[in-house]
């Protein structure tokens, strides 16, 4: 059986991670992880006429970053997946446009990367494709104009505020051996606190993070000193602490081995009020930085959750609470062949 | 003397809004809507004409200010001739400011890229 | 109470509140500043043209507003307001860097379905409750008179 308990996935055949690949934009650029990053752009444009085709470019950039260093063309690949924040999944719906493989889109907001990881080590797993290309992306002006109010508009945003990544990762998954296994994956509940403010997402995301993490250890029957980190998507400064308390309720001590990637990408010097968000914000983290990061032996086995809040700026007006939810993908440090 | 009064009336005005959306946890958006709506409430009683001749520019420039020149107008008319004029009189003293934002703003983002 | 049981009262602990006083104080310095600027303008216009006390307390607002738009078309006014909150954005600057903002975020959609038809997306809602609330009193006053 590969489903175990509930919600988790466990992946016995080796499945693995072939290549990653990210293209980040000025502010992240500026950040601790530079370095990590494979394309860094300046300019927030990214050299196009406007955020949505900046936000386009980035992805497709991610993906060929991708391919090339895994020295595979869109003739291996047997199934894309993508999304994005954007409505009707527009960044993803045009990349996929120009590459010729079968695609399925998929949103799960910034809990995208996990999502599609997820989605793409069970295709292979269950015999339906070979090698799954997986990608993700965001960009700070498409999210803001579209989630909140223009870019130029003087709002005083609170310090719970959270700042959209602009940036893209991709993601090829296959069965040759590689350097990162794809061990299992918890797919998530959604989950509504009764949330309302958009100006405060870690707080609507915290009980999803929570739910999926806790989950994961009830259905494998483990506890979180089984993980050498365990890191969120984009809880930001104020849902890390909530979910740092939310698993002490129930008993998990993660104090030592946790982190968000929210409050990795960016220095605190920055104005980024609590932190990083966005669906870029795991996916760059965790494509860039975390797997170098296992490649050099700091990390041998990780969980990471990416939590979405499923956002939608009609039902917040109508006053609608914000529902939330985590995908959580456990990767292992493997030697390679 | 003057800009003394101009700073207190108008630092003033912007404390309470500024304690709106604090405290009263009301959104930016609705506060720029009700103080306007306080400006044309003080206005048509005619306090807030008192409040101009004191504070000038302290009154004026805050949006309370935009609900004082819509009143201004149905006020300073010498004989309001049936509700029609009450329409055309409010933009007797705004219609100015406003045509003159939407034409300037227009041609800004004609010019101007949003910087992010 | 924990998080479990009571989330939505909970969870009000772990949200960091707004730095209540110094925000008023920034409001109260930044909007009286630019109020005294604005006075300054006024007396000036008057002597300069001769003109009656009203009709330079317009020219003023609408020199501020213009500063306020050149500031939004360079990408700065939403800096400014971050820092200022209420000085900056209850201010008539503040509805002319509204209609600036969302008409240069939307040219990317075009000339008329983007610049001219969101012009108003978030300034409007001042507009608009002034002219009703000024429509209605304004009747009231005429039936009343």
């Amino acid at each position: 059986m590969k489903l175990v308990g509930k919600q988790t996935w466990v992946f016995e055949h080796g499945i693995y991670i072939q290549e990653a690949g990210t293209a980040v934009g000025p502010l992240e650029a500026e950040g601790p992880l530079r370095d990590s990053f494979d394309i860094v752009h300046d300019d927030l444009y990214c050299g196009e006429k406007t955020w949505e085709l900046a936000e386009r470019r980035l992805m497709q950039e991610a993906i060929q970053i991708c391919l090339e260093k895994a020295r595979l063309s869109f003739a291996d690949i047997d199934l894309f997946l993508a999304g994005d924040l954007l409505n009707q999944n527009v960044t993803a719906n045009y990349v996929a446009r120009e590459i010729p493989v079968p695609f399925l889109c998929m949103f799960g907001a910034c809990s995208t990367s996990m999502q599609t990881i997820a989605a793409a080590a069970a295709f292979i797993d269950g015999g339906f494709a070979r090698s799954v290309l997986a990608a993700t992306s965001s960009h700070n002006a498409t999210a803001e104009r579209q989630f909140r109010y223009p870019t130029e508009l003087g709002i005083q945003k609170p310090k719970t505020a959270t700042f959209t990544v602009t940036g893209a990762g991709a993601v090829v998954l296959g069965r040759k051996p590689g350097r990162w296994r794809i061990a299992a994956a918890t797919i998530g509940k959604v989950v509504d606190a009764g949330m309302t403010n958009p100006l405060d997402m870690g707080s609507a995301m915290a009980p999803a993070a929570a739910s999926t993490i806790e989950q994961h250890f009830n259905d494998l029957g483990i506890s979180p000193s089984d993980y050498d980190l365990i890191v969120t998507g984009d809880l930001s400064r104020v849902g890390s602490v909530i979910v740092r308390q939310l698993l002490a309720e129930s008993g998990y001590d993660v104090t030592n081995n946790y982190n968000d990637c929210g409050l990795m990408i960016y220095n605190p010097d920055q104005k980024i009020f609590a932190g990083g968000s966005g669906c870029a914000c795991c996916a760059v983290v965790t494509y860039g930085h975390l797997l170098k990061e296992m490649e050099r032996g700091a990390f041998r086995k990780i969980f990471v959750v990416a939590t979405g809040a499923l956002l939608s700026q009609t039902m917040v007006q109508q006053k609608q609470s914000i529902p939330a939810i985590a995908h959580g993908v456990v990767i292992e440090a493997a030697k390679e062949e | 003397m003057d800009y003394v009064v101009a700073f207190m009336a108008g630092g003033g005005i912007c404390a309470l809004a500024q304690l709106a959306m604090d405290v009263g946890k009301l959104p930016q958006l609705h506060v720029m809507s009700l103080l306007v709506a306080v400006g044309v409430i003080l206005g048509i009683s005619g306090i807030y004409d008192r409040i101009v001749a004191f504070a000038g520019a302290g009154a004026t420039l805050p949006l309370s200010g935009f609900g004082y020149f819509l009143t201004k107008g149905i006020l300073s008319q010498k004989e309001l001739d049936g509700w029609l004029t009450i329409g055309a009189a409010m933009f007797q003293f705004t219609g100015a400011i406003l045509s003159f934002a939407i034409v300037l703003s227009f041609f800004t983002a004609l010019i101007c890229k949003p910087k992010g | 109470m924990s998080l479990k049981t009571n989330y939505r009262q909970a969870v009000k602990a772990f949200q960091p509140a707004p730095p209540y006083f110094f925000n008023s104080v920034k409001a109260f310095v930044v909007g009286g500043l630019l109020c005294a600027l604005a006075e300054w303008l006024a007396k000036w216009y008057s002597s300069f043209f001769s003109i009656s006390a009203i009709s330079a307390q317009q020219l003023a607002v609408m020199t501020m507003m213009f500063f306020a738009i050149v500031l939004t078309g360079a990408g700065k006014y939403d800096d400014f307001s971050q820092f200022a909150g209420a000085g900056a954005t209850m201010l008539m600057t503040g509805l002319a860097n509204a209609l600036a903002s969302a008409a240069i975020e939307h040219r990317s959609e075009g000339w008329t379905a983007g610049i001219a038809s969101q012009m108003f997306k978030s300034g409007g809602a001042a507009i608009v409750y002034g002219i009703v609330a000024a429509y209605l009193l304004g009747l009231f006053y005429y039936i009343v008179s």
